[in-house]
Parts: C-alpha cells; sequence; structure tokens
C-alpha cells in the first residue's frame, strides 16, 4: 500500500485518517472525527489501480451498496403489481395471461420479464452483487478496525481529543485523588480501566463494534446456502398423487420407498360439534366449509431387493404415519408433506339393466372406472359388454366419441346389452345425463344405480439439505445484529495535560444514554463531565442548524 | 369470555382517549419531563394497557388460541403493541409530546380493526402451530417499535418544515397528514353503517362463470360483475366492474376516499390552514436531537425484532407448513421490502451521515412501507398469506 | 505488499465469480435431462397386454430397440401407430424389436386400442408411469431408438412421418 508520513515519522497507508502510531489527526480541520472506523484506511483507497482494484473498489463502497439494495427493493415492489407466473391458477395459461387479463399494461409487464421477477436472471443478479458486496465491504474494513481496536494505546494526541464529540478540560488540586475516584466509578460501571503514565482509556462494549461483521457473515453464509440449493442432489421438491388404496412409488427415492393411501381424513368444523363461540363465524362461511383438519394416514414401505423397473416390487413395511399439515412423514432424508387433497373422485359407476316397459332391473354391475371390464355377466342369458370406454369424454372434430385424458373425469360408456329378449343384443352410449340408443329405440337400458368415489392425497416430496446452512446463517445474522445494536462501545479519555485534565468521550451509537451514565460517574468530583459539541456548537448558532461532516 | 373481552378492549380504548387530552394539557405547561399533567397521561395510558391486555387474554381463553388470527385481532394486537412501544420509549426518554401523538395514532388503529368481521373464527389446519403465534406477535411487536420512529419523525417534520412556503415537503407532510385523515373518515363511515346494520345482497357471476353471493356493508357505488341487486330499496350501483376485481373492497376504497376529502375538507375549512401548519405551533418545544435519537433508537431496536418475528420465524413456519420457507407471495415480498428498506435506512445513517430531516422522512416512508403490506396486500393483493 | 494484495483480491472474486456462475449455469443453462443421447438405455421389463409374456430390454441386446411412449387419447400416437405397425412388419426380421409402452391407462381400453389398430408388436401397460418418468418422458408421443449396443442413438419428441421412421430405424439395424 502506498503509504505517507506522519509527523511523529510513522508511515500511514493512504486514506488513514489518525497517525497508526501517535493517533495524529492528519488533517486540519477543527471539526469532529469521523471515528467509524478508527481513522484507519480503508483497504482498498490506493493509487495505482488494476481492474482488479476497480471492480474491488466499486463493491467496496457502501454507497453502491445502499443503491443494490433499493433497486432490489423496488425490482420486488414491482413483482408484486401483478401475480407472479409460478402462483397463476393451474387453469391459467401463463403464456397468455397477462396479456389477456390485463390488456397492455400485462403485455409490458410480461415483456420486461416481471411476471417472474424472483426467478429472472437480473433478479439473481441483484442478490448476487449484494451477496458480493457482502463479502468485499467486510473484508476491506474488518482487517485494519480489528488492528486499531487491539493496538490503540491510553494516551492519544490533544488534537485526538479535542475533536471528540464529547470533551472538557478541567483542572483539580487533587488529581490523584480525584483520577481514583473516578476510576473506582468506572470499574463499577463495568468499563475495563487501561492506566499509563497516570492517564486512564476506560472501555467498555467494544465487542458490539464486531456486531456488523458479524451478522454480515450471517448474511454471507446465509446466501451461500441458497447458491447450494442449486448443486443437484442438495435440493429437492417434488409431488405426487396418491388415492385411497393406492400404491405408489416417492419420486426422487430411486423407487427405495413407497407409500400406502389407507384414508384421507377431511374433518370441517360444524356448529353442532364446535365450541360455541366459534358459531357466528362458522355460520358466516358455511356451515361444514372451513376445514378443521385434513391428514392422510399411510404405510411407509420400503423395497426389498433390487427389482427392474416394470416389475412388480417386493415391498417391506416400515411403518404408518398420519401426515397432517405441520406434520411431515421423515425418512432417509425425505419428508413428505401434506400439502393438496382432491375429495370425492369417482372410482366406480354402478349400473342395472333395466327393462324399459316392466321397470325390472337386472344387475347392479359395477364399473371399475380405472380398470373396467370387457364382459359383465349378470345371470344366465342376461349378459353386458363394454365395447368402448372413454373415460374423459367428449365429441372430437369427426363428431365421435373421444377421450380428452386417461383421468375419468367424465366417464362414457358403449355397452351392448344382451338378454333373452334380445339375444342379439342392443348397443347404448352412456354417458352422464347423456343416453344415446344409435340403433333406434332399445327394450333395455343401462340404469344409473350408483357411485363409488375415493380421496386423494396430494404430498409435496422433499429434501434439503441446504437448511441446516440457512439456519446457521440466520441464527449468526441475528446475533451480530443484536450484538451491533443492543450494546454499545464506549470510551472514555482521562488525560494530564500540564495541569489540566482532558476528558473525552466517544461512543458509537446513543450518546443520550452515554451522557447519562457519564452525569453519574463524575457527579460531584472536580473533574467535569465533557460536553457535547455538537450540541453546544448548534447552541452557538441560531436556527437549529446540524452538523454535518 | 368474549363478552368481558370486548368490554375491556372498549374500555382501553377510552382510556387512551382520555390520556390524550392529559398529555396535550402536558405539552401547555413549561415544564418538559415530570409534570402533573403528563404523569395522570402516562397512569391512565399504563391502566388502559392493562386492560388491553386482558382483553388479549381473555380472548385467548374464550376461543382456546392465540387471537392473533384475523384483521381484526392482529390490528388491535399491533395498536396494543404501539402503545407498549410508546410506553417502554417514555420511560427512556420522558418525552411527553410523543404521547400527545402515538396514542390518537394508536386509536386510530385499534378503531380500523373494530371495521372488520369480530367473531372468532376456528383455525384452519395449516395455521395450527405455534409457531403463528410466535410469528405474528414477535412480528407485530417490531413494526410497533418501528412505529415510534415514525411517530417522532412525524412529529419532526411537522416542527421543523417551514409552512410559510408551498413546496415538495410542504405537500408530502400534507398527504401524510390527508391519509390518516382518510383513514379516520373510513372508520367513522363504516362504523355508522354498520351501527345502522346496513347490508345489500348482489348475486354476480365470477371469472369461472359461477354464481356467487356478495353482502355489502356500505351501499354500494360500484357493483360486481354481472351483479343483480337482491335488496331492495338499497342503493344500487350504477357502475359494474369485471370479475376479476373484487367489487366489495373496491367499493370501501371508494368510499375511503370520499369520506377522506370530505372530512380533510371539513377540517381545512375550520383550522383555514393546513393541518401541518396547525400542529406547527404544539410542537415547538420539542428538542430536535432528542426525537433524532428516539426515532433512531426505536429503529435500532426495532429492526432486529421485526427481523426475527417478521422474516426468520416467518421462515420457519412456512418450512413446517408449506415445505418452502420462502415463495415470494406478495406479504413476504413486502416484508422483505420492509426489510431491505430499513437496512437501507440504517447504512444512510451511518455511512452517509442521513440524520435529522432525512432520517425523519425515511422513517415516515419506512411505516408507509409496513401499512402498505398490512393494508393493501393483505386485503387487495391476495396470497396464500392473506388475513380477512 | 501490492503484488500480495492483488493476489488476495483476484483469488477472492474469482471464488465469488465461480460460485455465482456455476449457480447461474445450472439454473438457466443446464437442461434438466434424465437421460440422453449416447446414454446406456435404463433396463425395464414389461407384460405384453394380449400375450402376456414378459419383455425385458436388456434380453433385447444385439437388436436395434424402438421404445415408444404412447396413450390412447393422444391424437398424434394414434396417427403414427398404424405406421410403425407397417414398419415394424418389414424389420422385425432384420433385427429390430419395437416396445411400447403405455401410459398406465386402463386393460380394456389398451387392449381395445391394439385391436381396433390391429398392433402386431408387443404393447404393455406403464403402470403408474413409472418407466415414463424413469426416462424423463415430458409429452407424449416420444420414442427412444436404442442401438444394438445398449446406447440410445435418438430420442425423438413428438409425432414422426412415416419416412423419418423408417430413417430412424434404419439407423439401429444391426450390421
Amino acid at each position: 500500500m502506498e503509504n505517507f508520513k506522519c509527523e511523529c515519522g510513522h508511515m500511514n497507508p493512504i486514506g488513514t485518517v489518525i497517525c497508526e502510531s501517535c493517533g495524529k489527526p492528519q488533517d486540519d480541520n477543527s471539526n469532529l472525527l469521523d471515528m467509524k472506523y478508527e481513522g484507519t484506511a480503508r483497504r482498498s483507497i490506493v493509487k495505482n489501480k488494476t481492474i482488479i482494484d476497480k471492480i474491488w473498489n466499486f463493491f467496496s463502497s457502501v454507497k453502491i451498496a445502499i443503491v443494490i439494495i433499493l433497486i432490489t427493493l423496488i425490482a420486488s415492489a414491482l413483482g408484486t403489481i401483478l401475480p407472479q407466473r409460478d402462483l397463476l391458477p393451474p387453469t391459467a395459461n401463463p403464456d397468455t395471461f397477462y396479456k389477456d387479463t390485463y390488456g397492455v399494461f400485462g403485455q409490458i409487464y410480461d415483456w420486461l420479464g416481471l411476471d417472474n421477477t424472483f426467478q429472472s436472471w437480473w433478479f439473481m443478479l441483484l442478490i448476487s452483487s449484494i451477496g458480493v458486496s457482502l463479502v468485499i465491504c467486510s473484508l476491506d474494513r474488518i482487517i485494519p478496525l480489528y488492528r486499531a481496536l487491539k493496538n490503540q494505546r491510553v494516551t492519544r494526541h490533544t488534537n485526538f481529543l479535542k475533536r471528540q464529540r464529547l470533551f472538557k478540560i478541567s483542572s483539580t488540586k487533587n488529581e490523584e485523588e480525584q483520577l481514583n475516584l473516578v476510576k473506582n466509578r468506572l470499574e463499577k460501571k463495568k468499563y475495563k480501566v487501561r492506566e499509563e503514565n497516570g492517564n486512564l482509556l476506560a472501555e467498555k462494549g467494544r465487542f458490539s463494534r464486531w456486531g456488523p461483521y458479524v451478522n454480515h457473515i450471517g448474511l454471507i453464509i446465509f446466501l451461500f446456502g441458497v447458491l447450494l440449493r442449486y448443486v443437484p442432489g442438495m435440493y429437492m421438491d417434488k409431488a405426487m398423487w396418491v388415492q385411497e388404496g393406492q400404491t405408489k412409488e416417492v419420486p426422487g427415492s430411486n423407487g427405495s420407498y413407497y407409500v400406502q393411501l389407507h384414508k384421507f381424513i377431511f374433518e370441517t368444523y360444524d356448529v353442532k360439534t364446535e365450541n360455541k363461540i366459534f358459531r357466528k363465524s362458522i355460520e358466516r362461511v358455511g356451515n361444514d366449509r372451513i376445514p378443521k383438519n385434513y391428514q392422510a394416514n399411510v404405510t411407509l414401505y420400503k423395497r426389498v431387493g433390487n427389482p427392474i423397473p416394470g416389475e412388480d416390487p417386493k415391498l417391506k413395511k416400515v411403518k404408518d404415519y398420519s401426515i397432517k399439515v405441520n406434520e411431515p412423514l421423515q425418512f432417509n432424508g425425505i419428508s413428505l408433506y401434506q400439502v393438496d387433497y382432491r375429495l370425492n373422485e369417482m372410482t366406480a359407476f354402478s349400473f342395472d339393466l333395466m327393462n324399459k316397459k316392466t321397470g325390472e332391473l337386472f344387475g347392479p354391475i359395477k364399473v371399475d372406472l380405472s380398470n373396467p371390464k370387457a364382459i359383465y355377466q349378470i345371470k344366465p342369458g342376461y349378459k353386458v359388454e363394454l365395447k368402448s370406454y372413454f373415460p374423459d369424454f367428449y365429441f372430437n372434430k369427426a363428431g365421435e366419441p373421444d377421450t380428452r385424458t386417461k383421468n375419468p373425469n367424465n366417464p362414457a360408456f358403449v355397452f351392448k346389452m344382451t338378454t333373452p329378449e334380445t339375444p342379439q343384443g342392443e348397443v347404448a352410449f352412456v354417458a352422464i345425463r347423456q343416453n344415446i340408443e344409435p340403433n333406434g329405440q332399445n327394450k333395455y337400458k343401462m340404469a344409473f344405480a350408483g357411485l363409488e368415489t375415493k380421496n386423494s392425497t396430494g404430498l409435496s416430496v422433499n429434501k434439503d439439505y441446504t437448511l441446516w446452512v440457512l439456519s446457521i446463517g440466520g441464527a449468526i445474522f441475528m446475533i451480530g445484529l443484536i450484538q451491533g445494536m443492543y450494546w454499545y462501545h464506549r470510551r472514555i479519555w482521562i488525560q494530564r495535560q500540564n495541569d489540566e485534565i482532558w476528558v473525552a468521550g466517544f461512543t458509537n451509537k446513543n450518546y443520550y444514554g452515554f451522557k447519562q451514565e457519564l452525569k453519574k460517574i463524575f457527579n460531584d468530583t472536580d473533574i467535569l463531565m465533557p460536553e457535547d459539541q455538537v450540541l453546544d456548537k448548534k447552541s452557538i448558532n441560531t436556527g437549529g442548524e446540524h452538523v454535518s461532516n | 369470555m368474549y363478552q368481558i373481552s370486548s368490554n375491556l378492549l372498549f374500555f382501553s380504548f377510552i382510556t387512551y382517549l382520555i390520556a390524550t387530552f392529559f398529555f396535550g394539557g402536558a405539552i401547555k405547561s413549561q415544564k418538559e419531563g415530570k409534570n402533573k399533567s403528563a404523569m395522570i397521561g402516562i397512569t391512565i395510558t399504563i391502566i388502559g394497557f392493562i386492560s388491553n391486555l386482558g382483553y388479549f387474554v381473555t380472548r385467548w381463553i374464550a376461543a382456546g388460541q392465540a387471537p392473533v388470527n384475523n384483521m381484526f385481532e392482529f390490528v388491535t394486537f399491533f395498536g396494543m403493541m404501539i402503545i407498549g412501544a410508546f410506553i417502554l420509549i417514555y420511560f427512556i426518554y420522558r418525552l411527553n409530546i410523543l404521547g400527545l401523538f402515538a396514542l390518537p395514532i394508536a386509536i386510530i388503529i385499534i378503531a380500523y380493526a373494530s371495521v372488520f368481521p369480530r367473531e372468532i373464527k376456528p383455525l384452519v389446519p395449516s395455521l395450527k402451530s405455534y409457531w403463528l403465534q410466535i410469528h405474528v406477535t414477535t412480528a407485530a411487536l417490531g413494526e410497533a417499535i418501528l412505529a415510534v420512529s415514525f411517530i417522532v419523525g412525524l412529529i419532526y417534520l411537522i416542527k421543523n418544515i417551514d409552512q410559510k412556503v408551498r413546496n415538495k415537503k410542504t405537500f408530502w407532510l400534507e398527504a401524510v397528514l390527508y391519509f390518516i385523515v382518510t383513514v379516520i373518515g373510513f372508520v367513522i363511515i363504516s362504523t355508522a353503517f354498520s351501527i345502522s346494520g346496513y347490508e345489500a345482497d348482489y348475486k354476480w357471476i365470477d371469472k369461472n362463470g359461477m354464481e356467487q353471493k356478495a353482502v355489502y356493508n356500505l351501499p354500494s357505488l360500484v357493483a360486481p360483475h354481472k351483479g343483480e341487486l337482491l335488496t331492495k330499496d338499497k342503493l344500487e350501483a350504477p357502475f359494474e366492474v369485471p370479475a376479476l376485481i373484487n367489487a366489495k373492497k373496491l367499493n370501501s376504497v371508494i368510499w375511503s376516499i370520499l369520506a377522506g376529502a370530505v372530512l380533510y375538507g371539513i377540517i381545512r375549512l375550520i383550522i383555514r390552514k393546513r393541518i401541518g401548519a396547525f400542529l406547527q405551533p404544539f410542537v415547538q418545544k420539542v428538542d430536535d436531537d432528542l426525537m433524532d435519537e428516539i426515532g433512531y433508537r426505536s429503529v435500532a431496536i426495532g429492526f432486529p425484532v421485526f427481523t426475527l418475528g417478521g422474516l426468520i420465524f416467518a421462515m420457519i413456519w412456512a418450512q413446517i407448513a408449506w415445505t418452502k420457507f420462502w415463495s415470494w407471495d406478495p406479504k413476504e415480498d413486502w416484508a422483505l421490502i420492509t426489510w431491505l428498506f430499513y437496512a437501507a435506512y440504517l447504512h444512510l445513517r451511518f455511512n452517509r451521515n442521513w440524520t435529522g430531516e432525512k432520517s425523519a422522512w425515511l422513517a415516515v416512508i419506512g411505516f408507509a412501507i409496513i401499512m402498505f403490506n398490512l393494508v393493501a396486500v393483505n386485503l387487495i393483493i391476495a396470497g396464500l398469506h392473506s388475513y380477512a | 505488499m501490492k503484488k500480495n494484495r492483488l493476489i488476495v483480491r483476484t483469488a477472492i472474486l474469482a471464488i465469488l465469480i465461480a460460485a455465482i456462475g456455476y449457480t447461474f449455469y445450472i439454473n438457466f443453462f443446464k437442461k434438466d435431462e434424465v437421460i440422453a443421447v449416447n446414454d446406456n438405455a435404463i433396463n425395464f421389463e414389461i407384460k405384453d397386454i394380449n400375450t402376456k409374456k414378459t419383455y425385458t430390454l436388456s434380453d433385447q441386446k444385439g437388436k436395434g430397440v424402438v421404445i415408444n411412449f404412447w396413450g390412447s387419447w393422444c391424437d398424434p400416437c394414434k396417427h403414427e401407430m398404424p405406421f410403425i405397425n407397417k414398419v415394424y412388419q418389414e424389420y422385425k426380421d432384420r433385427g429390430i424389436q419395437i416396445l411400447a409402452l403405455n401410459a398406465n391407462e386402463s386393460p380394456f381400453v389398451v387392449s381395445k386400442f391394439v385391436s381396433d389398430y390391429g398392433l402386431t408388436f408387443p404393447v404393455g401397460i406403464d403402470k403408474d408411469q413409472n418407466i415414463l418418468d424413469l426416462y424423463g418422458v415430458g409429452p407424449l408421443p416420444t420414442t427412444f431408438f436404442v442401438s444394438p449396443n445398449g446406447k440410445i442413438k435418438r430420442i425423438k419428441i413428438g409425432e414422426m412421418t412415416e419416412e423419418s421412421f423408417r430413417e430412424y430405424v434404419k439407423e439401429i439395424l444391426p450390421n
């Protein structure tokens, strides 16, 4: 580092305000010293700058850091104006939603990338910049500050004392006695008092100066944890749906684990069974409409052996568990959370074969909507055949019945009914609220006899090894924040200058409280309490101007 | 028990009103610090606060769960915390003018809370976690302490902004006061119609084409999408809104704006000058540096509490309930924005020496962000997170 | 001293850029592929819906294998099936095998489809779409062409034409 010489002979780095050795302020002003970094030079202030230095300087500036914080702030606000892409309702098409719903404004919003603000590259760049700034700002300042505080002397240059915010000169005949009195009081107030040549330095709360650096380290660790999520294997977030009775493989477990849903319980608040106090609000929303509890009663299985995909696995039961919101099932680093549900999904339809004239019913037959049979023999001579099945029926462009998906959302069937009366068979197309007879009037029809439903649970499958990094980062941040905000670094210099006693005081925060304490320390002594030079200067200027550095 | 809790709340509300007058009297007298009026004022405030705590405890007992679960409960709790923060700061600094401003603001907030449905609602499964209580109460406490910096900042600005001229500063200060008037106007109008039992039912079509019902508690100036008024001889709105917009809320907003404008107009007519100018003489004796100190100190104390409650506890709870500690939903966003803003405040103060008036303006903006999160995000921008 | 500072700063900046750069790369550029061309095809087995015979992919080594993922509701799949069947007839004695995996529909629907279209190659049901997930299949139809040595030669997402299908099949003919 480039250096310059202080009058005491010591070489100081450029940018040093207070000489590292003798403590003489290097500038010739008479206004108050900026004690932020104990007058040390930030390391980034140098003469010859390489490109590396220029980048370093840029990120070590607090002004730049504030600007980055404010841009991030504004960007986050913009990201809330319209709903974000991944929070749209499932029926919306993200590519057309913004234009369709919000017109030109929506189009611009989409085009600017604001529809996906928080996953966009420029937002990630902002956060990364905050991270870089945290690292470089801290490194730039902490080492000089640490050295300055560690090596600080008891005896300071007179200019240094004169330019502290709290300063007073007094004199007394009983220097020794008075100083000892003050020293005792200071020690009672938990100050650490150092003595040198009859001069005193009382200090307490130095550790609070490190607060900001500790909290910055916490933030850096936290951001590092966020980065870690992108490393493959550290974080996984998948979903699985299981219907009552089904056993399904847990995605992301490499086929090792399976979950079987026995029952999905969904309870609502009913005025009859609940505490009277809830009556009014239940009635406002509707009885049985506010969810009280939902849970998935499952069994967790582990696969035995190493089957080939497609082969039926051999399973060994691990345990039974009720997955509720706030109570996930955890195993082997994976957590299953209860997040969603579908109630009353249709699983089977029952039909009776009905003689239209007599109304006589035969059957019923039960058609399993996920695995219907081809032939249903009711009794000798009475048979129903399933000719076609459309789980999610609609009429396609050619006017034919077709299926939209494989899920039984809207089942339709083509049945062929054979009875002794109609041995050649009659064909009917049966759907929900539709009954089409393509070959003219049939003698028999399939009458809807009932419906079976099952519930499904939507589970979130989650693996997160970064959580502990994030937690540690957050904890360290809070410690640093409290360390820096709730304690204060206070120092009092008491120096003998010829026949006078010079007293100066400094604290990094809370001058009001410091002054209250000083009042108590110097009360009834010959040594006068240091005066606040900021407020005093103000009382000389009228109009309440502030001293600005 | 529920009735007792309501009564206790009402009692504390009244005591705060009375205490305000005593603090007003304290300003008139010459002595700062301990004077008789102020002593009575703070004592009454403390009595009110104890009653307020009583409301909280009895409601908790009645409901079987901590009462911080809907708009009414949360905003009331927030108001109570502001009083608590005020009492704490008062005992440290003994600034009487603070009472004259902090109490009315807390009163307005509690009054605003009572516009919302008050019944105790049973908890849906995702709210059944004690992390909910911890997160919400700590966040409210943090925000209340930050609110003190707003109050002190406001006093600072009222004192120091030159009202003899007309510039950006006088405009914006007046805008802040106008906004407070609007809130009062909204409370008055809502309470008036609520007391009269006003109710109008609408049948309307939502964005999925399904028929829905809406109950209006204020005369409808805007009707919901394809709305049909069912209740005879109630005001029928001349305008209809598209299905995407919540007509009832928009109606409330329009009424607030109207009520605010009318109330402000009346006030201006009576006092014949800007509200800022009107209040200025009352605050002349306050010490600028002390206010600056209190303003900063409230942020220094409140920021860690807010971080802990509004961010950290919130993330813990989100991770447990929804497997994602952060989903970028509007409420979380605005909590982050609040946090970033106060971080910027602290950095601007330390490193760029933004003290005094600049700091006061920042404190006002910070509180505006908190209020935006509480009101606009909860009620207008919906999310996973919204109350009411 | 100066050199020291330069080295330290460069090192720190390098670490920061590397960490951030890696994150950006993974997030924005790396394709989330489960399986890619030139990977070994993951082994699986299916049961033919009609004959009930079990077919294991590894047993097909030495033949070129076409793995077609399909569903009966998927129109492009319906367009392809006829010529897939035709090409199969031409090449099945020249060392080509076709395994069609249905995305977890009911046996009734799959059987009917096979008989309606007169399909002659093995067709099985991929229960719970396990194999589909394993192969990272998104939209249907998706067809994998596996060389006789077991490596994936080509992944075709979407509908094929008869000409292109024929070309792809020729690519995996054993010599």
